[in-house]
C-alpha cells in the first residue's frame, strides 16, 4: 500500500507523489511514517525532512508548519518548504548575513524576531544543502 | 481650421502614445496571468488547513478564551487592512477600493467603534494620510509577487493587536477577482476566526486524530497561520485585480487613441484637399485674369 504523500506551502505545492516513507522533525522528535499509520495532526519545527521511495532518499528544508497523516495518506502545510538539491548555497549564504546585520541593529522587536526567524532558515538550510553535497 | 503641420504632428503624438498604452496592455496581460497562477497556487494550501481546522473545530468548539477564536461580546476597536496597488493607471478599481474603505469607516463610526488601518500598498495609504485616518503600519513596494513573509510584519501586528485586547475584530478590504473585467471591492472579516466555512474534509475521519503534542498547541499554532492565509490570499487577488484593471483600462485607452487617429486623418485629408482646390481655383482664377487683360 502506497502512502500517498502532498507537501504545500501557502507560495506553490512542493510534491504530490506516493511514497514509502515519510521522517518529519515534530515538536515532540522526529517521527517516521509508515503506510498504516494511526490518523495523526502534529505541528513541525523546523528542520530535515526526508522521504523514502523505492530505497532512494530525498531530503527537503522544512521550516515549521503542520502534517496531517491518515492511513493512506501524509499532508504536510510547510510555512517553507525546499528540496535539498534545490536550495542555491549562496542566496542561503546571503540571506544568513542580511538577518545576522538586521540582529546586529536591533531596530524593533517585530523586525528582531523577523530576522531571527530567517536566520534560523538560512543556517537550516545551509546545513541541509552542505550535508547532501557531502554524501553525493 | 488648423494647419496640416500641426494636424500631422498631432497624428504622431497620438500614434507614439497609443504604442504605450499597447505595450502597458502586454505587461500587465503577463503580470495578471501571473498573478491569476499565484491566486491558484495558494488554494491548495489553504484549503487543507481549512480542512484541518474544521476537524479541530468539530472537536474543540465554539469561541475560546485567549484564542483568535474568540468571539467578543462588546465590539470596541477594529482593525482594518487596506489592500491597494502602489501604482495607479488601473481604471476606477481604486477609487472603488477607497469609496468602499470610507463606507466601511463610517458605518464602523456610527456603531461606536474606533478603527485602526494598515496599509499594504502606496494608493491606500496616501489616501489615508489625505483623510487624517490613524495608521497604524504600512507596507509598500511588495512588487507584483509577492511571499507570504512580506505580509508577516501586518499579520503579526494584527494577531497580536487582538489576543492584546487592542482589537476586537479584524477585517480586510481588497479588491476581488471575479474575472478579467470585473473587480469587486470585498470586505471580509478575519478576527475572530470564523469557526465553520463549508467543510470539504469528511466529518467522519475528523472525530479520530491524535494530536501531537495536543489540542490547545496544535490549534495555537494553527489558527494565526490561517489568518495569514486569508491576508496572503486577499493580497494575491488583490494584485490580479490590479493587473486585470491596468490590461483593461489600457486596452480602452488604446482604442481611443485609434480612434481619434481615424478622426485627426480625416480632418487631415480633407484640410489637405481643401487646400490643393484653394490653391487650384486660385491659379484658374489667376490665369483666367492674364487672359482677360
Amino acid at each position: 500500500m502506497p502512502l500517498h504523500l502532498e507537501i504545500v506551502t501557502a507560495e506553490r505545492l512542493v510534491l504530490s507523489d506516493d511514497v514509502d516513507q515519510v521522517n518529519a522533525p515534530t515538536k515532540d522528535g522526529r517521527v517516521g511514517i509508515l503506510p498504516r499509520h494511526m490518523p495523526l495532526i502534529t505541528v513541525l519545527t523546523e528542520g530535515e525532512l526526508s522521504i523514502v521511495k523505492n530505497g532512494v532518499r530525498t531530503e527537503y528544508a522544512v521550516f515549521g508548519g503542520f502534517m496531517e497523516v491518515l492511513p493512506d495518506r501524509v499532508t504536510i502545510l510547510a510555512d517553507s518548504c525546499d528540496r535539498s538539491d534545490e536550495i542555491d548555497l549562496d542566496r542561503a549564504e546571503e540571506a544568513r548575513q542580511r538577518a545576522e546585520e538586521r540582529i546586529a541593529q536591533r531596530k524593533s522587536d517585530q523586525d528582531m524576531i523577523q530576522a531571527e526567524a530567517e536566520l534560523r532558515r538560512a543556517l537550516m538550510q545551509i546545513r541541509i544543502a552542505q550535508s547532501k553535497r557531502n554524501n553525493s | 481650421m488648423p494647419s496640416t503641420r500641426e494636424i500631422r504632428r498631432r497624428i504622431r503624438s497620438v500614434r507614439n502614445l497609443s504604442q504605450i498604452t499597447r505595450a502597458m496592455e502586454m505587461v500587465s496581460a503577463s503580470k495578471m496571468r501571473r498573478a491569476q497562477r499565484n491566486v491558484l497556487a495558494t488554494r491548495p494550501y489553504a484549503d487543507r488547513l481549512r480542512d484541518v481546522m474544521s476537524s479541530l473545530m468539530a472537536r474543540a468548539g465554539g469561541s475560546r478564551k485567549g484564542t483568535l477564536l474568540e468571539v467578543r461580546s462588546e465590539v470596541k476597536n477594529v482593525a482594518l487592512i487596506l489592500i491597494t496597488p502602489d501604482r495607479g493607471l488601473a481604471g476606477s478599481l481604486v477609487a472603488n477600493i477607497l469609496r468602499r474603505t470610507a463606507r466601511f469607516v463610517i458605518d464602523e463610526k456610527a456603531k461606536g467603534r474606533n478603527v485602526k488601518v494598515l496599509a499594504i500598498g502606496k494608493k491606500g495609504r496616501d489616501f489615508l494620510n489625505r483623510s487624517g485616518q490613524d495608521l497604524l503600519a504600512e507596507v509598500t513596494k511588495l512588487g507584483d509577487y509577492p511571499k507570504l513573509a512580506d505580509i508577516l510584519g501586518v499579520s503579526t501586528n494584527v494577531i497580536q493587536g487582538f489576543l492584546k485586547g487592542e482589537f476586537d475584530e479584524a477585517y480586510i478590504v481588497y479588491s476581488q477577482f471575479v474575472n478579467t473585467l470585473v473587480q469587486r471591492p470585498a470586505v471580509r472579516r478575519i478576527l475572530p476566526v470564523e469557526a465553520d466555512q463549508n467543510p470539504t474534509a469528511p466529518a467522519s475521519a475528523s472525530s479520530n486524530y491524535n494530536y501531537e503534542p495536543d489540542e490547545d498547541v496544535v490549534l495555537k499554532d494553527l489558527l494565526p497561520r490561517f489568518a495569514e492565509v486569508q491576508i496572503y490570499q486577499a493580497l494575491l487577488e488583490a494584485i490580479a485585480s490590479e493587473h486585470s484593471a491596468r490590461m483593461v483600462a489600457m486596452r480602452n485607452a488604446t482604442d481611443n487613441a485609434k480612434e481619434l487617429r481615424r478622426e485627426l486623418s480625416l480632418t487631415y485629408n480633407k484640410t489637405r484637399q481643401a487646400n490643393i482646390t484653394k490653391e487650384v481655383s486660385e491659379i484658374a482664377s489667376g490665369a483666367a485674369a492674364l487672359a482677360d487683360s
